[in-house]
């Protein structure tokens, strides 16, 4: 199966098709093309918009602060051509957090994808959570041979809260939404590419849809 | 539940492993990759890579070595030793390194710190301290614990917490080596005075300092060097041995 998933996501010399991570200047980037290699599968950088309308599959990763990776993709245009893509779309941490409507982070407007507000952990816990946690109450093909209770790695100091788009929840002071869902728009709040060989298998998953 | 955190430390010289390395399966015990994958194998939950030298010529090797790591292993990793600008943690980072480590750089300009949260986030922050007991007083020690200077082991790492720093790893240079346990009274002073997570370095000699800096020092995260490269403490049986205390670890 692997060896069909590569070739159907090999991108073509013109560099249309393919696997492409959404490069808008938004932090550790190498970590999730490297995981996608170790998979044998090839992840293109782009912030072309054509290239990325004419993708496969996308990566829309993101490290660092909600309003300055805001503002990049506005000044991109990018803003505008995410929600309305139709293939596969997978956030990574910060990425799926700005899928959502608004985060507290620097009061930003998120891209309305999912239906929920991202707010600040309480002080009840140390923030940022740093380290391994469970993902549970799993619900999307992306979790297909993933046991409940798996251990990723997570490192936020923000959270999605709740919605009808909840694919897998966490619990860190309170429970929250750790993965999200709507139509072809996936969100990880892990690091599926830094979460061992179970990290590896959300990623095969994403590239099997 | 978030888990406590197993952390094997690599001093790295030239882009290779310096310190005593005895782990029988490795073809190349001085190569940092194939250490670290083992590492992630066996359950590792992280990695810290220390560049000992540090020297501007032997920046270059470190930064392929980092590139190599990131590359080969799925498990997140810290890169610490000789990092004082902007410039070379953005470097670090492109090449695929989760967080960076600064120690003396920030006490001798502590805005670094504050630079480093606004330009790449406070996740890939850690601020380490090497501090020791002078009269009952902790105080911090620059370069690797051998210049002391009058500041606060408390007082510093507060001032690194508001300025932006999203972790501290503090190693007491009184436990450091001596494998006579954590320093948990001083660690637990600093989780209660915190709210960022506490990386407990220097004094690991057995598993029962391990469920003691976990309980007592209220450690988020332990970090060693010789009990996990001489394989006296194999992580397995350690992260058994937590788990059986009631600790939550990733098993």
């Amino acid at each position: 199966m692997k060896k069909e998933i590569n070739k159907s996501l090999n991108a073509p010399p013109s560099g249309a098709g393919g696997l492409i991570i959404i490069d808008y200047g938004a932090g550790n980037i190498k970590s999730i093309q490297f995981a996608f290699k170790r998979l044998g599968v090839e992840a293109i950088l782009s912030k072309d918009p054509e290239e990325i309308k004419s993708a496969d599959k996308l990566i829309f990763p993101g490290v660092g602060e909600a309003s300055s990776a805001m503002k990049m993709l506005r000044e991109s245009g990018l803003d505008t051509l995410i929600p309305n893509l139709k293939q596969p779309v997978l956030g990574i941490c910060l990425g799926m957090q700005l899928m959502c409507n608004t985060t507290e982070e620097g009061n930003t407007k998120g891209l309305g994808i999912f239906d929920t507000d991202v707010v600040r952990f309480a002080n009840d816990v140390k923030v940022p959570q740093m380290g391994w946690n469970v993902i549970k109450d799993l619900k999307s093909n992306l979790f297909k041979g993933i046991k409940e209770n798996e251990y990723m790695y997570l490192v936020h100091s923000y959270y999605a809260k709740h919605c009808k788009a909840t694919v897998a929840t966490t619990d860190y002071g309170v429970n929250y939404a750790s993965a999200l869902q709507q139509d072809n728009f996936y969100g990880v709040q892990f690091h599926p590419e830094k979460s061992s060989t179970a990290g590896a298998r959300i990623l095969e998953n994403f590239l099997a849809l | 539940m978030l888990t406590k955190r197993i952390i094997p430390c690599l001093d790295i010289k030239n882009g290779r492993t310096v310190k005593g390395v005895n782990f029988v399966d490795l073809r190349d015990a001085g190569d940092p990759v194939e250490l670290a994958k083992q590492y992630a194998e066996v359950g590792a939950d992280e990695l810290v890579f220390l560049d000992i030298a540090a020297t501007l010529e032997g920046r270059g090797t470190t930064l392929d070595m980092v590139l190599r790591v990131a590359e080969q292993v799925n498990i997140p990793f810290t890169v610490g030793g000789g990092i004082s600008s902007v410039e070379h943690v953005d470097a670090l980072l492109q090449c695929g390194a989760d967080k960076v480590s600064v120690n003396s750089s920030a006490v001798k300009r502590p805005e670094l710190v504050n630079e480093l949260a606004d330009k790449f986030g406070s996740q890939c922050v850690v601020v380490a301290i090497d501090a020791k007991q002078i009269d009952g007083h902790w105080k911090v020690h620059l370069a690797g614990g051998s210049i002391p200077t009058d500041i606060d082991l408390f007082e510093w790492a507060k001032e690194v917490e508001q300025r932006g720093a999203g972790e501290i790893l503090f190693t007491s240079m009184d436990h450091d080596g001596t494998k006579a346990g954590f320093a948990n009274k001083a660690l637990a002073k600093l989780s209660a005075q915190l709210n960022i997570p506490i990386i407990a370095s220097g004094g690991a000699g057995n598993v029962q300092h391990f469920i003691d800096t976990f309980k007592e020092g209220k450690s988020d995260a332990a970090l060693a060097a010789s009990v996990f490269h001489f394989g006296e403490i194999p992580i397995p049986e350690l992260k058994k041995e937590l788990e059986a205390h009631n600790i939550e670890v990733r098993i």
